[in-house]
């Protein structure tokens, strides 16, 4: 197998899910964009980690797994909070620190 | 099996996973069901973890569907029920110009795949990437024994953070 095509793969899926978090307004889609490029970057590292025959790779995205679950029970929370105050999770309503 | 046969195999589960997750992926950015996206989540992590087990990390690929499928889409499940955001199709998932968002995912894409193409050409993983259970364990426990500890306080933090962002008072 080539590492060009974990690479160009993980590439595709980062930049899908930049779109993601950039074009959706409701914050649970948000979220689960950011969990795709998280996801990307997993990828990235375990494919490096097997090219270059390290097992830090393998480690470092096991950090990132553990890292993404705490960040998706904290935004969660936030979002909830949102829900709560405002009786919605729409993402361009929340514009209170905007100018 | 020889070795040639084996690397077929692998570069035709490669390409059927690949597909399936871009596939999934694309309709996980751009469907107006909330839970559609969820459960197009989970194929694209299910799809993540074959990939670790096509790279031979059977703990990573185990760990994946554990903690992501099994935990974390619950949790996202948990959390459209409770901000009630409608269980049908949605007017107002997306915001209503999207060229902008196109043009930096095609960016972000373009610039990437270039500089993976122009970086590693056509460098070959090799053959037999399997790494074990074992092996991971004595990195964690020794070479990364204080980002492990740190992982775990960050963890009760985000534990506790979380229930008193959350709570009702």
């Amino acid at each position: 197998m080539l590492l060009n095509q974990f690479l160009i793969l993980s590439a595709v899926l980062f930049a899908i899910g930049v779109y993601g978090v950039l074009a959706r307004r409701n914050g649970v889609l948000v979220l689960m964009s950011i969990e795709l490029i998280l996801n990307a970057v997993n990828i990235n590292l375990v494919a490096f980690g097997s090219y270059v025959s390290s097992i830090s790779g393998e480690v470092f995205a096991l950090f990132v797994i553990t890292v993404a679950a705490a960040e998706v029970g904290v935004g969660l929370a936030i979002l909830l909070l949102l829900y709560r105050n405002r009786r919605s999770v729409d993402l361009s309503e929340a514009d209170l620190m905007k100018g | 099996m020889n070795a040639l046969g084996v690397l077929v195999a692998q570069n035709i589960a490669f390409g059927v996973i690949a597909a399936i997750m871009v596939f999934a992926a694309l309709r996980l950015v751009t469907t107006r069901n909330v839970v559609h996206a969820a459960l197009y989540l989970v194929v694209v992590l299910g799809g993540v973890a074959a990939l670790f087990l096509l790279m031979g990390a059977e703990f990573v690929g185990i760990t994946q569907i554990l903690v992501y499928i099994g935990a974390v889409v619950v949790l996202f499940l948990f959390g459209i029920m409770l901000t009630r955001t409608r269980i049908g199709d949605e007017e107002n998932t997306d915001h209503p110009s999207r060229l902008p968002a196109v043009l930096a995912a095609a960016l972000v894409a373009t610039v990437t795949i270039f500089a993976v193409v122009s970086g590693f050409g056509d460098a070959e993983l090799p053959s037999d990437t399997r790494t074990t259970t074992a092996e991971v364990a004595d990195s964690i426990f020794s070479q990364y024994i204080i980002p492990f500890e740190a992982v775990s306080v960050l963890l009760l933090a985000a534990l506790i953070g979380a229930i008193v962002i959350a709570r009702r008072d």
